[in-house]
């Protein structure tokens, strides 16, 4: 234990004055302090929360940790606690090459680069590609966690509006060509086209070729983020980008959703000019990535069919997933819509654009319950009626909870808005009213009030807000 | 030297800000020489603070709980001296209605403003009145929660269908929301701090915004959205006069020790008006009280001793 030691004490005003005109320009641009104070909170042991990105770590054997670790300590000791090279070791970089494979693409391992998680591969594309002000196309929603990269190169970030097929194109291509016509060129797209975080939907195979086939045409990069790929619950997995064409696209892929976060490795493909770029780039940013996580992922991929693990995550996350439907059909009322996720870990619902769900956070704390605020998706204001809902890192039992203390806070502010907006007769709390007009296809567990049917998928073209012009 | 238990944290929406405020308060408690006993507020307090048996508890909570008169009426429960307001003073300034009805009262200017509670618009249709306010107070109007805490919910209704949602999200902090009429002007804040049993103004912060969010009032405390200058730039005679109303409201809610008053200058004649009074206000690094008294000459250990010095029976 070491005592906090005697600091001088400093003059409060010249200290604030100083330090603000030592902070580079990129720094303005942060998340609102509120927001940041109200997820501190939801940290809380009471809180449910499904603010997480968190896969389930708990599922992962001990007793298989502690032998593959003392193999580690064993057989490669020193190397495991030395420095690497930057380009990772042979041994990760084939088994990257061998996951790749299952996904169906065919990459030479030394065309990979290992990351220090899929972060690092989003900072390190920034880092090669952007000067303050260039273009990034970019999903609305999109990744929170690139916000905050995107804006400290302070890209100029455009967010091209989603269906229940993913990124739009007709919208892309529009976007594209007023660009064209301001003479701007967009450094990169970047899309996570399976089971996309936040939005929780799938860029169908006709708009995969449709971006590549543009991407071709205006010669313009991809940045595709895969993290999800491999935890599909349904349906038939569709090609990557990467493997319809990996000429314009660059590919991260990380060990955080089937393996472990902890590890904190990830990967980048790229073309070879462009991959030396991010070689030089992660040499600055780390020397090279953990050494121990390195020789534990080749110990893990020597032992064990990993392919299995994967199954057994899937089929956990499919059962969550399944009872978040679920209790979102029984709790969320009629107003409210959200996403069907085929895979991954996130649900984007969307409630009316009068609630700000930045404000509901906090009235959802209290009711011991948090998620993400549409917001954090967005660099422009937009989201603010939306929110991103994790079910992977939730046991099922605290999945039913949160959404039934969720569905109440969300059923009394809509009842609330309408007495404020001055309703003669405000309509009671909406899960009982809904009508039976739903298809009756929707598979439906002895949870659901047999005349409900999940509004979210009931509006097959209106899962995600409208597009909103963005702020000017 | 003394043993002081400093409470922080808890379960207000302004813990993150709490935790540091103490974290500094305990680095300078230490280098005064005094004992420190730090506590995260939660379920336990009592006991904790038995067990510990401080000579005094430095209240370094921020919010619903800790700024509100809760648990200075546990402490006076306890009979443990404690820094800042007493438990009236501290119910008094954190309701904004209730301090804003008290300042109307006895003539100290503050924004126009009418208060509702939940009840009210359920039982009573207050929402069909809502023309008739906005008619009143003229848009843009601000929709605050009553109780006081940070920027949170406090929105800007510019337009009458802009009014229910703002409300919404204003009833998400609290059961009782104000709308306020919006002054167009300065924002100024002016720390008091009580020396030798004499309230004084400490010299005026003013928060500049840096950029147009003139909407966005989170963001407004960022470094790098506001610049604060302090002193503010005033003429001697405004300044004197904002000092003025500061105590004056200081005293009229029977604030102790310390507070931060927040006035808006009205650039377009002048006047001054009252937003409100913080009980506790922030001790963090970019906090505006430990600023103000540094402009005074008087640096945050400093600062610190004499709070708890007022604290502690003569």
């Amino acid at each position: 234990m070491t005592a906090p030691g005697p600091r001088q004490t400093r003059s409060a005003a010249h200290e604030i004055e100083r330090y603000a005109a030592l902070f580079a320009d990129r720094t303005k641009v942060m998340k609102s302090s509120a927001m940041r104070d109200l997820m501190a909170l939801t940290a809380r042991e009471d809180v449910i929360s499904f603010s997480g990105g968190l896969p389930d770590t708990s599922t992962f054997p001990p007793g298989f940790f502690t032998e593959l670790m003392s193999r580690v300590a064993s057989e490669s000791c020193a190397k495991a606690l030395q420095y690497g090279p930057t380009e990772g070791l042979e041994s990760v970089r084939e088994r990257i090459s061998d996951v790749m494979a299952a996904e169906g693409m065919d990459v030479d391992p030394d065309s990979i680069l290992p990351t220090s998680g899929g972060q690092q591969a989003i900072d390190l594309v920034c880092k090669i590609l952007l000067n303050p002000g260039d273009v990034v196309i970019a999903e609305a929603p999109t990744y929170p966690g690139a916000v905050p990269t995107f804006c400290s190169y302070e890209a100029d970030v455009i967010q091209i509006t989603m269906d229940r097929d993913g990124m739009k194109i007709d919208e892309l291509e529009t976007t594209l060509a007023r660009l064209d016509s301001e003479g701007r060129r967009p450094k990169f797209i970047y899309t996570i086209p399976n089971f996309h975080n936040p939005a929780g939907v799938t860029l169908s195979l006709e708009r995969r070729r449709e971006l590549i086939r543009i991407a071709a045409e205006r010669e313009l990069l991809i940045f595709e983020d895969n993290p999800y790929g491999l935890l599909r619950y349904e349906g038939e997995p569709l090609p990557t980008l990467y493997s319809l064409d990996n000429d314009f696209v660059i590919y991260a892929g990380t060990f955080s959703k089937i393996l472990s976060a902890g590890v904190r490795i990830g990967w980048l493909v790229a073309p070879p000019p462009v991959l030396a770029k991010l070689v030089l780039g992660k040499g600055s940013a780390d020397l090279c990535s953990s050494s121990i996580s390195q020789y534990f992922i080749a110990e893990y991929f020597a032992s064990v069919a990993w392919q299995d693990y994967v199954r057994s995550l899937s089929e956990l996350y499919r059962r969550r997933r399944d009872v978040m439907l679920d209790a979102l059909a029984e709790h969320l009322p009629r107003e409210a819509t959200w996403t069907h996720p085929e895979g991954g870990l996130f649900v984007w619902a969307t409630l009316p654009d009068y609630i700000d769900t930045t404000d509901l956070l906090a009235r959802a704390i209290e009711e011991r319950v948090a998620f993400v605020p549409g917001r954090a998706a967005y660099v422009d204001g937009r989201g603010g009626s939306s929110m991103r809902l994790n079910f992977s890192g939730v046991t099922e039992d605290e999945i039913r909870e949160g959404i039934r203390r969720l569905g109440e806070v969300v059923r009394e502010q809509v009842a609330l808005y309408s007495t404020l907006s001055g309703e003669v007769s405000p309509r009671p709390a909406a899960a009982s009213k809904r009508t039976s007009a739903a298809p009756a296809s929707q598979a439906e567990t002895s949870a659901a009030p047999p005349h409900a049917a999940p509004p979210g998928q009931r509006d097959n073209t209106n899962v995600l807000p409208l597009t909103r012009k963005r702020a000017g | 030297m003394n043993r002081v238990a400093v409470l922080k944290g808890g379960r207000s929406l302004e813990r993150h800000v709490s935790l540091k405020s103490g974290a500094r308060v305990e680095e300078a408690l230490r280098r005064l020489g005094h004992e420190v006993l730090p506590i995260d507020v939660d379920i336990d307090l009592v006991s904790r603070l038995s067990a510990a048996a401080p000579e005094a508890a430095f209240v370094a909570l921020h919010g619903r709980g800790g700024e509100d008169g809760t648990v200075q009426e546990l402490l006076e429960a306890l009979g443990i001296p404690y820094t800042g307001s007493r438990v009236s003073a501290c119910i008094r300034a954190s309701d904004k209605v209730l301090a804003k009805h008290a300042m109307r009262d006895a003539g100290i200017p503050t924004p126009d403003f009418f208060a509702f509670s939940e009840t009210a618009f359920k039982g009573l249709g207050v929402a069909q009145a809502v023309p008739a306010i906005t008619a009143r107070l003229s848009f843009p109007l601000v929709v605050k929660p009553a109780s006081q805490g940070s920027a949170l919910g406090i929105k800007f209704a510019s337009s009458p269908a802009s009014v229910p949602g703002a409300l919404l999200a204003a009833f998400s902090y609290d059961r009782k929301v104000l709308l306020e009429r919006y002054v167009d002007g300065r924002e100024l804040a002016i720390s008091i701090l009580e020396q030798n049993g004499e309230p004084a103004a400490l010299p005026i912060v003013e928060a500049v915004p840096e950029q147009e969010d003139f909407y966005d009032f989170e963001s407004r405390y960022e470094i790098g959205r506001t610049r604060f200058v302090c002193p503010a730039e005033l003429d001697s005679e405004l300044a004197a006069r904002a000092a003025k109303v500061a105590l004056d409201a200081f005293q009229l809610l029977g604030c102790s020790g310390f507070a931060r008053v927040d006035l808006m200058l009205d650039t377009s004649d002048g006047e001054l008006y009252v937003l409100e009074v913080n009980p506790i206000p922030g001790l963090t690094e970019t906090s505006l009280l430990p600023q103000a008294a540094d402009a005074a000459g008087i640096g945050f250990d400093r600062l610190i001793e004499l709070i708890l010095a007022a604290a502690l029976p003569a």
